[in-house]
């Protein structure tokens, strides 16, 4: 079982239901992230999502480009993001880390030297915002045959054939996109919402994580009561963004906290 | 006969192309593939292409024997598809007709577009206000600041100018925030990307539509000099003049096919935007898989031409294509010597060219003085320069 099975194994069997925040890494300086990385998993993260940063993050709002580009001014790249997750694997062997990012990074790596590191680094899943399955399969094989999970979007546009296309590829968990838009862009309709995911859940057992539009403690409880997990991107890279260095490890432990109160508080 | 076939039907030239964007869009494409597929060869709707073309884009676009600049080389005789002529003033505005007669037939009343030197913002606005369509021209802050009467002309036109302040600010980081807003807007929007680059069916729709190029050019040699010239050459930046003009020659093997990229400052300095003849690594960007300027990490760099058209790190997968099949070739042109071409050609010719178009001419220029006047070279002149007096003026230290 891969640990992202495990997490999700383990919360069913207590009712609860997995956050998983989202920070790009090497925001906003590489020296904090492995330190942030863990403080999340202290304040009540079931699983990570670290951001790789990229020069055109054409899926992202202006938050996460934000966050991106100060990485970049340090030249955080995709090998140094994986000797980010060596560095946390170090302290923490049972958080599930999930790399999202883009495609030109890992072909510039080369797949095959993406895959091994990755492995070597014991990353559990990657996201790649814009490999669609049919353009990827050679990728997703790699992963698999790594026992590392590639984690798909499901989108509000997705087509009903697609759907079975994209969850016979995926393992781990699928991830719907909330909303029609880039991340960060408004909040989401959880009726909507509610009506994908029972759609979704008729087509595959995966667990389903649902993110885009949770910008509040609020919206992470009712996420929660219709997800198996719930994925906070722009609101944690926000908080980030305002929290002076002194602040920052504290603020994201709080508002991990506060998100975590409120998804258990259903 | 037409043995060319390229795309395949996910929009693949051999391992370039493709569709590579987040699952958001996938849908939005489908739909558009799902369209173009329908109209491509309806015949009510080419009419209506064809009509727009003549009527309002003022097509054909006349061949032009430019003796003063082939005597002057005493070498091969120059030929020019004049482009430049067209309503807004260069090849352009062929494709933002097809798209927004697309868009159209498709019931989208908001139509959106990226734009570097403005040429293409400019040629959606005026189709646009045409048609009666809302229009949304995404900017880098950058190029705003440098080409600021095509900002105007677009707001003469009824469009809405959005600075993009991300990245670089310029033609790249437009083309994400024009995507964003697509993805936002899916329902009503169309988008109109005006190169052959982005995901499928972009390269293959844009180059379709700018095929009319080529196809008059077939036919007004045969009728002007009676064969086809030996070479056909063009300037390529993302690449959709010369798609427009080679992809009705590329059966035609006796005619040699050359691309002309910016070189800027020189390949060796790496301030240029020459993917194809800097042999860059193969990258994915903007939805396709294509030669892309990157670093190591695979992040972007920023690319240097005098011409904001050119200054774009990839180049359409249709190219890297014809690169890598041997069918077409490409060559760079630094900045310098376009430069040089711009000048000889609006004193040789009375023609004032696009600094775009004067990589092309440039190009030609070295070529004909090696070969013979029994030969004919045959150059896209694909935008003519009125909006590059400004850094025209400033490149020589004159104050406009």
């Amino acid at each position: 079982m891969s640990r992202i099975q495990s997490v999700f194994a383990k919360l069913a069997q207590q009712h609860k239901k997995a956050l998983i925040p989202y920070i790009t890494a090497g925001d906003p300086h590489p020296r904090h992230t492995v330190e942030l990385m863990h403080a999340l998993v202290k304040s009540g993260a079931d699983m990570l999502e670290l951001g790789v940063p990229f020069s055109d993050p054409m899926a992202d709002g202006p938050v996460i480009q934000r966050a991106s580009e100060r990485a970049l001014v340090h030249h955080v790249g995709l090998a140094a993001v994986l000797d980010m997750v060596t560095e946390f694997r170090k302290q923490d062997t049972v958080t599930p880390v999930i790399l999202m990012g883009y495609a030109n990074p890992v072909e510039a790596m080369g797949i095959e030297t993406f895959v091994e590191r990755a492995k070597a680094a014991d990353v559990d899943g990657v996201l790649t915002v814009d490999y669609p399955p049919e353009e990827c399969t050679d990728f997703v094989a790699l992963l698999k045959r790594h026992d590392i999970d590639p984690i798909f979007l499901l989108s509000p546009t997705t087509e009903q054939a697609r759907i079975d296309t994209i969850v016979n590829q995926a393992s781990g968990f699928v991830y719907y996109v909330s909303l029609k838009g880039v991340t960060g862009s408004q909040n989401l309709d959880i009726v909507q919402v509610t009506e994908r995911l029972a759609d979704i859940r008729t087509k595959t057992s995966l667990p389903i994580g649902v993110g885009f539009g949770v910008r509040d403690a609020e919206t992470a409880k009712q996420v929660a009561s219709i997800a198996d997990a719930v994925v906070v991107g722009s609101r944690m890279v926000q908080e980030v963004e305002k929290s002076s260095e002194q602040e920052l490890l504290g603020n994201i432990a709080a508002l991990t906290h506060e998100l975590r109160v409120a998804i258990d508080s259903n | 006969m037409q043995v060319y076939d390229m795309p395949d039907e996910r929009g693949h030239f051999g391992p370039y192309g493709g569709i590579f964007v987040a699952e958001t869009l996938i849908e939005a494409l489908e739909e558009l593939r799902v369209m173009y597929e329908r109209y491509r060869h309806d015949p009510e709707f080419l009419a209506e292409f064809a009509y727009d073309l003549k009527h309002f884009v003022g097509r054909p676009s006349p061949i032009y024997h430019a003796e003063r600049l082939s005597d002057k080389i005493g070498g091969a005789r120059i030929y020019f598809k004049r482009e430049d002529l067209n309503h807004t003033g260069a090849h352009k505005v062929n494709n933002t007709v097809g798209q927004a007669l697309l868009a159209k037939r498709m019931g989208k009343p908001r139509v959106i577009a990226e734009t570097g030197a403005g040429q293409h913002g400019v040629a959606t606005a005026t189709i646009a206000a045409r048609l009666g369509l809302e229009c949304v021209v995404y900017m880098g802050s950058e190029d705003v600041k440098r080409q600021a009467p095509n900002v105007y002309r677009m707001k003469l036109l009824g469009a809405t100018v959005v600075p993009v302040e991300s990245g670089s600010k310029t033609l790249k980081d437009a083309l994400n925030e024009a995507m964003r807003d697509w993805v936002t807007n899916v329902a009503d929007t169309f988008y109109i990307i005006g190169t052959v680059a982005g995901p499928h069916p972009y390269p293959m729709m844009v180059r379709d539509f700018q095929s009319v190029i080529g196809v008059e050019a077939k036919q007004q040699m045969q009728e002007m000099i009676g064969r086809q010239p030996d070479a056909v050459i063009a300037c390529v930046g993302g690449g959709s003049n010369a798609m427009g003009i080679f992809y009705p020659y590329i059966d035609e093997k006796n005619v040699r096919l050359i691309g002309v990229e910016a070189a800027g400052y020189g390949i060796e300095t790496g301030k240029h935007a020459a993917p194809l003849t800097a042999n860059s690594p193969v990258g994915v960007l903007h939805g396709n898989r294509t030669y892309l300027m990157q670093d190591k990490d695979g992040q972007i760099i920023e690319t240097h031409s005098v011409s904001a058209g050119l200054d774009y790190p990839g180049v359409g997968p249709e190219h890297a294509w014809l690169k890598d099949s041997h069918r077409a070739e490409y060559v760079a042109i630094t900045d310098e010597e376009a430069m040089h071409a711009f000048h000889t050609m609006c004193r040789t010719e009375g023609i004032i060219p696009a600094l775009e178009t004067s990589h092309a001419i440039a190009h030609a220029m070295k070529m004909a003085a090696e070969m013979t006047p029994d030969q004919v070279l045959l150059v896209n002149l694909s935008g003519r320069g009125d909006k590059d007096m400004n850094t025209v003026a400033r490149l020589s230290g004159i104050e406009l």
